[in-house]
């Protein structure tokens, strides 16, 4: 066992891991925060993805003792500080951008790390970044019209298809 | 996953040393190896991690006007920074697997791998990159071996790929949708010394030159002076994604709009 020391959604951590730990399993199974999904285990589906150091990486396909000294963001980090949902989060409610919600966290995750680098993304720059994202309900539709409407953008013209 | 010892040394020497242990596998973005080892497709006593050693990031232009790539170096940083030098390599490195996994994979770690689907070989081969190693310089032409086999030898660390910047150059892909490797990638580089033409994706034998492409496209440069030409289907991949003969076809197609789009 390794000792592994990270900030995770602003707070200092540390814990034990060994070296087949993967970052997902330290998240869930250690801190308790099992808001971040395990859909695949492949690197596939995008539902494990958090931010390491402002960047979006699948959690499942990164070991926690390469996150020593990283700042982790996982969804749970993304509410408001009086732990109302940002405006990214409200714009899917808003939008109806789940059904299931079990690759929310990692859609919301994606989109944050989209809207950080691209403010105005174009619906197709949307669909391009969720590209290692994959939902089995929505038809992603609602997903990109409410990260669209997230980013400032007027959807009203958009047809729920 | 099974049980792996691991290290995460801050220097090349500290790596090397590592390395010396029975059964030990360098990781580097590990978008490939931690699927793998899930899978148990390779299982390492130890796993030494290139991550934390920052000689082996970043890019720089060098002197002798080198494109020059630390190994560790992300696809998503190649995207973002070799653009200005090397555009036809930053979008391809733009088109691999998705964000997340560019934020995590490297251009080190993909030549290692030499997966016979993965984009960089061509790119690597087609412009006549030079790999650097702890130890020595490999030409393009003499590190690719075959599929998932290079030059390297045993606990032999890349540390950095000298690209020279060709005229013009460009890279098309036919990405695989599932898995978003190319079912064939072609690069194509125009240089002082002639064209070449590096193919990935389609052969058993890993990434390739298609020299007859090159010695038409060295007297033309246009994609109409390969109409003549066609790729023999013998040694092409044939999986449930595409036969030998669609696989051949594609090349052509590929390396055609590959010359169209340097002009």
């Amino acid at each position: 066992m390794t000792k592994v020391t990270m900030t995770v959604n602003g707070k200092a951590v540390c814990g034990e891991v060994e070296g087949r730990t993967l970052l997902v399993q330290f998240l869930r199974e250690r801190l308790g925060l099992t808001g971040t999904h395990v859909g695949c285990d492949t690197s596939q589906c995008g539902a494990c993805v958090v931010h390491v150091d402002g960047r979006a990486v699948k959690s499942c396909t990164m070991l926690a003792l390469e996150a020593e000294g990283a700042e982790v963001t996982t969804i749970e980090g993304m509410a408001d500080a009086d732990g109302g949902l940002s405006s990214l989060q409200q714009a899917f409610q808003d939008h109806h951008g789940l059904q299931c919600g079990f690759c929310t966290p990692g859609m919301v995750m994606s989109a944050a790390a989209l809207l950080a680098e691209n403010p105005r993304p174009s619906e197709a720059e949307i669909r391009g970044y969720l590209s290692g994202n994959i939902c089995r309900c929505t038809g992603y539709h609602n997903i990109v019209k409410a990260i669209m409407a997230a980013s400032g953008q007027d959807v009203s013209a958009i047809a729920a298809e | 996953m099974y049980s792996v010892e691991f290290d995460r040394p801050a220097t090349l020497e500290a790596a090397l040393a590592g390395l010396k242990a029975e059964d030990a596998q360098a990781l580097s973005g590990g978008q490939t190896l931690i699927p793998t080892l899930k899978q148990r497709l390779a299982q390492p006593s130890k796993l030494v991690s290139l991550t934390a050693i920052p000689s082996l990031q970043g890019i720089c232009v060098a002197d002798d006007g080198m494109l020059c790539i630390g190994a560790t170096t992300t696809h998503a940083t190649v995207a973002a920074e070799a653009g200005a030098h090397y555009p036809a390599l930053a979008r391809l490195a733009a088109q691999i697997g998705d964000p997340a996994v560019r934020n995590r994979g490297t251009i080190g770690g993909s030549l290692a791998n030499n997966d016979p689907s993965a984009c960089y070989p061509a790119a690597v081969l087609a412009s006549g990159a030079l790999i650097r190693t702890n130890a020595r310089d490999i030409a393009a032409d003499d590190y690719f071996e075959g599929m998932f086999a290079t030059a390297l030898q045993e606990g032999e660390i890349i540390t950095e790929i000298r690209f020279p910047i060709p005229e013009a150059a460009a890279y098309m892909k036919f990405a695989q949708p599932a898995s978003r490797f190319a079912l064939v990638g072609v690069f194509v580089a125009k240089t002082a010394g002639g064209v070449r033409v590096a193919v990935t994706g389609a052969s058993e034998e890993g990434v390739f030159r298609w020299g007859a492409a090159e010695e038409a496209l060295s007297a033309d440069f246009s994609a109409g002076a390969i109409a003549g030409l066609s790729l023999p289907a013998d040694d092409m991949i044939d999986d449930l994604h595409g036969t030998p003969d669609y696989r051949a076809h594609l090349v052509k197609v590929m390396t055609g709009r590959a010359v169209s789009a340097a002009q």
